[in-house]
């Protein structure tokens, strides 16, 4: 017991990762990085989906007027 | 007795207060010697003693940093005949990516390089751009995160009260 409990301290304190610093940030900046390459294009495709898809409950929740769920 | 204590402690508690409202407690500014991004002659931040500078570190894909170089510039036109002074820290991986945007803007102040990153540690830079003020007697007077258009208008105001102060 006490043989396998080092190796999972040792594993367990391989899990620690240090902070990124605020100059260590110049490829999380990049726009290929963006959580949302293009919000304008993104605005009108979500435009489109919820006007077509509006009766089922658009982006939000599901169901639509209908109370079928 | 209790008066007495009172009074006893009325001074620590004075400090402590006016360093809570500065938002840093005076202390001298870690000194460091860096080469200019241009190679000319590196800079020194204790050459400057007796002159009231503005340590800015930036990188070039900072967008706020964009907006606070011209506007720095700006600014340092205006005050650099009364000993106002700033040192652009740049923390690009790549010096070449700073040269770039430097071209672009035109900045009349030094842009030095830390490719080593201890300036901004020495210093606890917590975002970008993040700009501390040194008085004319080398002390850490206040620390600016981000930068808003219009934010100058601010800085300039502190930077004016620090210029009427005599230098060493």
């Amino acid at each position: 017991m006490k043989l396998l409990l080092l190796p999972c301290v040792l594993l367990l304190a391989a899990c620690s990762s240090a902070p990124v610093q605020p100059w260590e940030r110049g490829n999380l900046a990049r726009p290929d990085m963006a959580w949302d390459t293009d919000p304008l294009h993104s605005a009108m495709r979500d435009h489109v989906n919820v006007s077509k898809e509006g009766s089922s409950g658009g982006l939000n929740t599901g169901g639509g007027g209908c109370g079928c769920y | 007795m209790r008066k007495a204590r009172f009074k006893k402690y009325l001074p620590l508690l004075l400090a402590l207060l006016c360093g809570a409202s500065n938002g840093l407690q005076a202390a001298p500014a870690p000194d460091f010697t860096l080469p200019r991004l241009d190679d000319s002659a590196p800079v020194s931040l204790s050459a400057l003693r007796g002159k009231v500078v503005y340590v800015d570190f930036w990188a070039s894909w900072c967008a706020p940093c964009t907006v606070a170089l011209p506007e720095m510039d700006q600014l340092r036109r205006d005050l650099h005949a009364r000993g106002f002074e700033i040192i652009a820290i740049n923390l690009d991986e790549s010096a070449d990516d700073a040269l770039r945007f430097i071209q672009r803007m035109g900045l009349s102040y030094p842009v030095v390089t830390d490719l080593a990153k201890t300036t901004p540690q020495a210093y606890a830079v917590s975002g970008m751009p993040t700009a501390f003020l040194i008085d004319r007697h080398g002390e850490l007077h206040s620390t600016h995160t981000g930068f808003r258009p219009g934010d100058s208008a601010k800085i300039r105001k502190t930077i004016e009260q620090l210029l009427q102060e005599t230098p060493p």
